[in-house]
């Protein structure tokens, strides 16, 4: 074993050992402390938790890789992940703690006098959370097979293991401390090597600030206008440049703000504070404990495309030594290439490597070679190569002799996870971004599973089909509902539908389409009724669900889609990723047209609503 | 107009308030007018490009627990407060 395993051995089983601790310490008694934590969580605890329930494998390990491939175009995630929180501390949170139950489907449910309100709710939360869980279960997986060499398979069953122990005995309250412990490991694991990093490129030890920064040993370029000219001298648009169409960049952030204020399983960690105003401020202290790795992925990801840029080219652009001879790669390169993340191509012959924007030439061969090889439309590929190949004849890069891009692949979440070996950093902060990624994964995958299995033992079980079970009974439901859900989370992590790189589109279409809307008007729209709220979330849901599988196929299956997903056939240039912000405006038209011709609500209910209003009486709603 | 009513109205301005400078910075300075405020630079970042990538995400957390400090204030004004 290497020097560099040992150390990752160890670092991720001290990480394992103390949430396995926390685990014993945190055993819950009853639905109060399984669901809610018995609502005695401290309000900047709660947002520490919060923060690593909210930030997943896809944060820890995707986003910076997104933001070094796309620059500007990615800040739509940024501001869509952390935007979202301004609507969930001012529209949500603070009401739904008031009320005081334990579940979002419950409160939907009470406050639509309706229980097909509630099951709809039901539905959209398990399948946006399953969807969900499915990529934390892979970044597990991914995470232990590179970092400790274990199979996919066996790091999935101990992830699962561990997720089961601390997840069935302490409910809510076993999942809240061991978050906070994994927020822990993943901002350290985050910053340290952002740090370095930063150091090493500018001088400045705060990412937030190097990369605004000159570089260091040039007199006085600044990093941001250095890189710009980097990839734009390779054929790239520039890092900072727009080059998405403005509308939708301003749809995808709507949607992601809104799906991430309608999201259950973030809303559920609001249930946990002892007080309305706690909720208040304990969205505030998320999002500053989100802020800190949200504001340092920029740097990350700009700086690793920077470092990426550097090592293939060497020297100037076009003159013969300028690249890098291939056997004398780079060992990082080498140990990716065997993950699969990472390949080349010598296309040229000439024992180099080039990366550049070679305009869509080795995307159209690499669509020829999969039309031979699956029977597709040989003919028209070839015509789509033929017609690359001429453009690219004309372009500069033809004349230095190069014949196209040669990385034939760089895996987005390289520039996380292959960051530290980049930069040259010591074995343990590597074997700190195996703990953190694992950490992410792990923190967002128990919200997830805490959400579903609430939702079948407490709305289904409990609100639904047997009311009358006692507390003991309802505990014990929930933690066979919560094993259920492991196993399911599990298997679907072995055997991942073809659907589960859409996840993101999915989980977010459906939050920001039908639950947000549906809770927001029954706090702030007294006269919104049943009716109104039914139509407006089986509206929102449709046509978002109708929009993505329009593009995507129905249930993702491929051959069934409608319309070849791209922005030439998108409605008004809209992805399919970005429509939840329209399918929640028409949950809101559809919604308020129905309830405008239809009976207005019971007295009880704008009672409730009333209630639901004001800070004061909330200790009466505690009691359940 | 009843003491919870007003309490409400105070709530709902205070909102609105918050819910425009937050499209402000992100939809606005972030997105619609990114390219005009490129032209400003912020040491080696266009301005634009510091707003969506930054300067949206610290505006968020003050917003937050400005309306939060706020709210506090107007549930003792009100005397809404939790026991």
């Amino acid at each position: 074993m290497t020097n560099l395993m040992l150390t990752t051995y160890i670092v991720v089983g001290a990480t394992f050992a103390l949430y396995l601790f926390i685990a014993l310490k945190t055993r819950a008694k009853n639905t109060g402390e399984f669901y809610v934590a018995g609502k005695g969580v401290h309000p900047v605890l709660n947002g520490m938790a919060t923060g690593a329930d909210w930030m997943s494998a896809a944060s820890f390990i995707s986003m910076a890789g997104l933001l070094a491939m796309k620059g500007y175009d990615a800040s739509a995630y940024l501001m869509g992940w952390t935007g979202g929180y301004c609507l969930l501390a001012m529209l949500l949170a603070p009401y739904l703690r008031k009320y005081g139950k334990f579940t979002v489907p419950e409160f939907i449910g009470d406050r639509f006098y309706s229980q097909s309100a509630r099951l709809v709710a039901v539905i959209c939360l398990v399948v946006a959370s399953l969807t969900y869980v499915i990529g934390q279960m892979k970044g597990i997986g991914v995470a232990f097979s590179r970092f400790l060499e274990i199979p996919f398979q066996t790091g999935l069953f101990i992830g699962m293991g561990i997720v089961f122990v601390y997840a069935v005995l302490g409910g809510m309250k076993g999942v809240t401390y061991t978050q906070i412990a994994q927020y822990v490991v993943l901002i350290f694991a985050y910053t340290v090597p952002a740090i370095f990093i930063s150091l090493q490129l500018t001088g400045n030890p705060i990412p937030q600030i190097g990369l605004g920064s000159t570089m260091s040993g040039s007199d006085g370029v600044y990093l941001l206008d250095k890189l710009d000219k980097v990839v734009v001298d390779l054929g790239f648009s520039a890092y900072t440049a727009q080059t998405g169409s403005t509308l939708n960049i301003f749809l995808l952030t709507m949607s992601l703000m809104i799906g991430t204020a309608g999201l259950p399983h973030v809303i559920t960690r609001f249930f946990t504070v002892p007080k309305v105003k706690d909720a208040r401020s304990s969205a505030g202290w998320a999002l500053v404990f989100i802020a800190i790795l949200y504001t340092t992925a920029p740097s990350v990801g700009a700086m690793a495309r920077l470092n990426l840029m550097h090592t293939i080219q060497t020297g100037e652009v076009g003159s013969p030594e300028g690249n890098v001879v291939i056997e004398e790669r780079p060992q990082w390169m080498r140990n990716w290439e065997k993950t699969g993340l990472l390949s080349f191509e010598d296309k040229n012959g000439d024992g180099r490597i080039q990366y550049y924007s070679d305009n869509g030439l080795s995307a159209a061969e690499a669509d020829l070679a999969k039309a031979q090889k699956e029977g597709g439309d040989v003919a028209a590929a070839q015509a789509k190569v033929d017609a690359a190949a001429a453009k690219h004849a004309e372009s500069k890069f033809a004349g230095f002799g190069w014949k196209g891009n040669e990385m034939t692949k760089v895996d987005n979440d390289i520039m996380v996870l292959a960051n530290p070996e980049i930069a040259k950093l010591p074995n343990w902060v590597i074997a700190l971004v195996a703990a953190g990624g694992i950490a992410a994964a792990l923190s967002t995958a128990a919200g997830l599973l805490l959400a579903i299995s609430s939702a079948i033992s407490h709305d289904l079980l409990k609100g639904m089909i047997a009311k009358g079970i006692d507390d003991k009974t309802e505990l014990m439901a929930g933690r066979i509902a919560m094993a259920g859900a492991i196993l399911v989370a599990g298997y679907l992590g072995l055997n991942p539908p073809g659907f589960a790189a859409q996840v993101v589109a999915l989980a977010f279409g459906l939050a920001a389409s039908s639950i947000f809307p549906a809770l927001m008007m029954g706090i702030f729209v007294k006269r919104m009724n049943n009716a109104g709220a039914i139509c407006g979330m089986l509206a929102g849901l449709g046509s978002t669900l109708g929009y993505i599988f329009w593009f995507k196929g129905f249930m993702f299956i491929a051959t069934t889609a409608m319309a070849p997903d791209n922005a030439a056939n998108w409605w008004l240039g809209i992805s399919p990723g970005s429509f939840g912000a329209v399918g929640a405006l028409i949950n809101f038209v559809v919604a308020f047209a129905v309830s405008s011709v239809t009976k207005a609500p019971p007295e009880h209910i704008q009672h409730l609503v009333e209630d639901i209003r004001v800070p004061m009486g909330a200790g009466a709603a505690q009691s359940h | 107009m009843n003491n919870a009513q007003k309490y409400w109205q105070a709530n709902i301005r205070l909102v609105i308030g918050c819910l425009i400078v937050w499209f402000f910075v992100s939809f606005g300075c972030g997105i619609l007018f990114v390219n005009q405020l490129n032209a400003i630079r912020l040491g080696g970042y266009q301005l634009g490009f510091w707003f969506a990538q930054q300067g949206s995400i610290y505006t968020f957390v003050v917003l937050i627990f400005f309306y939060a400090w706020r709210m506090n204030q107007l549930d003792r004004k009100f005397n809404v407060e939790e026991a």
